[in-house]
């Protein structure tokens, strides 16, 4: 067993980075880039899918994001997923492979993959979503008989926003994974479903019961998404998503991603429909 | 516990004892409104003071500080963690309130280490409040007006003596070396039961409801039209947050020298009331409303922080009323919350009988 990348029992900082380094940059559309991050030797993430870390830049500063690899494929390196939308994003944009990079985590709550064991599993991942969902998607994938159906329902606002667009061909081709694609917005090269994610859900048929769903996406997908999968008669405690909150630091602290009483970094970000359902302003 | 008297006369002997093993930070007056400073004389302390324009939480959480060090041209980082030792005198028993709940936060896992070695270095000497400090304090409400246990000192002040218990090792240690200590006498005994019950009364209850009550009435409330009210009227301007004595809700931002190869990762105070506090990279705010911020506000300081039956993440110090320039004050809002919901329950009653 490998030491751990960081261990919240240390003496020295809680916020003190690890000084990782970029072993590879994958360019996945105009926005967004896929960083391998190589940790230093001897370390390990012991990450569960759907918890995130805090990424920073010396001098220009942190962010939370989720980390989009497999546990089943992290041998001393993870993978995030990172749209360009600030100074800090904008800058690890520029990052090349060799250049440091500071890690703190993993934080908070992943999903409960154990539980899921025997289960049919649906992803509903819309948008950005697909960043978080493919570290248990693929997961999933590696421990194949641990489950049931895998279905896939993925939604983009178009299709140059389409993310790990190679994997999607690789599941595509997989006799045991239904993958449905659809895009809000069509080019003419589109041959595929045309329509927000939730015209996706009439293709699809389950056995709710023995169905958990795990959604991610922007804010105002959820109410829908949520809608179509109470309405497949899933529970409330086997539908996951992931909710996105402003943190700064990560352990419970700052503030800043409290929903009424909850902190989202430590009590989440993975949460059941049943555990906010009743949490207002969650969703 | 362990009382000696301290003659006032000697009171600047002693701090000037203090000020060759500490830092000393003590409440000063500042044009007509008192402050807590680092105070090099003992001549600028003033123990019977009014309440100070920021509570002494900026001595242990800074309004701005460091937290590690980097130089970016040799990928080098460096934890700052500050140990010098500081006395903290004068601290009213509502403040030391505040402090015990610092402390819980700051120590929850994981420990923050920078808010805990200032901490750890950091001597209490609170006094007795013997009269209300402001017109908006509440204390005596909040069950915040007899010191809790994590004072190292505390101070009665009897007129020309001090009554001095001692409260920890720290504590102790800040007499070592001290020789004009008194023992007390029968006749200090009696006057410090004369002082102590005639403060009681002295000091007003304002709530119209119990400080136990408080975690279900912001349950019960949560729909109020009042949050609404407020946020029309509330300016958005954080002052609320800032001079409050249990908020620490932080930000975290890097600085770079003028040479760009040094800086630090510093901590800076923040504000739920701010209208960036909840919004995230891609422009989404959780809470978007000037109202939301009110009521989240309210609502973490008087049921989400209570951490026992009469326990709540308010000390009723009254700076918040103090500084709000529309005059949104904790009193009027609880008992606003109190009178509406009690109004409703009485109709439920009615209807129920009939």
């Amino acid at each position: 067993m490998s030491a751990q990348l960081y261990d919240t029992l240390q003496t020295k900082s809680i916020y003190l980075p690890t000084q990782a380094q970029i072993q590879d940059v994958r360019p996945l559309t105009e926005l967004e880039k896929l960083f391998t991050i190589a940790l230093p030797d001897g370390l390990s993430l012991n990450h569960k899918p759907g918890q995130f870390v805090q990424v920073s830049i010396l001098g220009m500063g942190e962010a939370p994001i989720s980390i989009s690899s497999s546990p089943s494929r992290s041998n001393g390196t993870l993978e995030v997923c990172i749209r360009r939308v600030g100074d800090l994003t904008n800058a690890i944009h520029r990052l090349e492979p060799g250049d440091p990079i500071g890690l703190r985590g993993p934080f908070g709550h992943g999903f409960p993959v154990e539980r899921m064991h025997g289960k049919d599993i649906l992803f509903a991942p819309g948008g950005l979503g697909l960043a978080p969902l493919r570290s248990l998607i693929n997961q999933v994938l590696d421990e194949r008989t641990n489950f049931g159906r895998v279905i896939i329902l993925y939604g983009a606002r178009n299709p140059a926003e389409l993310l790990f667009t190679d994997e999607l061909q690789e599941w595509d081709e997989r006799q045991d994974v239904e993958l449905h694609v659809a895009v809000d917005h069509a080019d003419e090269n589109w041959s595929g479903n045309t329509g927000v994610i939730t015209t996706l859900f009439p293709k699809i048929q389950v056995t709710a019961p023995n169905t958990v769903a795990i959604t991610c996406g922007p804010p105002v997908m959820y109410r829908f998404v949520l809608m179509e999968l109470l309405g497949l008669g899933i529970r409330d405690g086997n539908i996951w998503l992931s909710l996105e909150r402003r943190m700064k630091c990560g352990v419970g602290k700052c503030g800043h991603c409290q929903i009424n009483n909850v902190y989202v970094c430590q009590e989440g970000p993975s949460f059941s429909y049943a555990q906010i359902k009743r949490l207002e302003e969650a969703l | 516990m362990t009382l000696k008297m301290l003659p006032k006369e000697v009171v600047s002997d002693w701090t000037e004892l203090i000020l060759s093993d500490y830092r000393l930070i003590a409440p000063q007056r500042v044009q007509d409104r008192y402050t807590f400073r680092e105070i090099d004389s003992a001549n600028q302390i003033e123990l019977d003071y009014g309440t100070t324009i920021l509570p002494p939480k900026k001595v242990l959480l800074p309004t701005h500080e460091d937290l590690i060090h980097f130089n970016v041209a040799e990928n080098l980082v460096e934890p700052v963690l500050e140990d010098f030792p500081v006395v903290i005198l004068g601290v009213h028993t509502c403040d030391m309130h505040a402090i015990s709940m610092l402390d819980a936060v700051f120590n929850q896992d994981p420990v923050d280490q920078h808010y805990l070695s200032r901490r750890r270095n950091t001597t209490l000497v609170s006094i007795e409040c013997l009269s209300p400090c402001s017109e908006h304090s509440f204390c005596k409400d909040m069950g915040t007006l007899s010191v809790p246990e994590e004072f190292d000192l505390h101070l009665t002040d009897l007129g020309s003596t001090y009554a001095v218990y001692i409260g920890s090792e720290k504590g102790k240690k800040l007499l070592d070396g001290f020789n004009y200590m008194l023992e007390p006498t029968s006749e200090d005994h009696n006057l410090i039961n004369r002082v102590m019950s005639k403060k009681w009364s002295s000091f007003p209850y304002r709530l119209d409801a119990d400080v136990t009550e408080l975690p279900s009435l912001m349950t019960l409330g949560f729909r109020s039209s009042l949050w609404d009210e407020l946020g029309e009227r509330c300016l958005g301007c954080g002052s609320c947050t800032i001079v409050c004595p249990t908020c620490y809700c932080f930000d975290v931002r890097d600085e770079v020298e003028f040479s760009l190869t040094t800086g630090e990762r510093a901590r800076v105070w923040d504000s739920c009331q701010l209208n960036q506090f909840a919004s995230v990279a891609g422009g989404h705010d959780f809470r978007p409303k000037q109202s939301d911020r009110q009521r989240h506000r309210f609502l973490r300081k008087y049921k989400y922080q209570s951490i026992a039956p009469g326990l709540v993440g308010c000390v009723g110090c009254g700076r918040c009323a103090e500084s709000c320039l529309v005059d949104i004050t904790p009193v009027g809002v609880l008992n606003q919350l109190f009178r509406r919901h009690s109004a409703a329950r009485k109709i439920r009653q009615e209807v129920l009988i009939q």
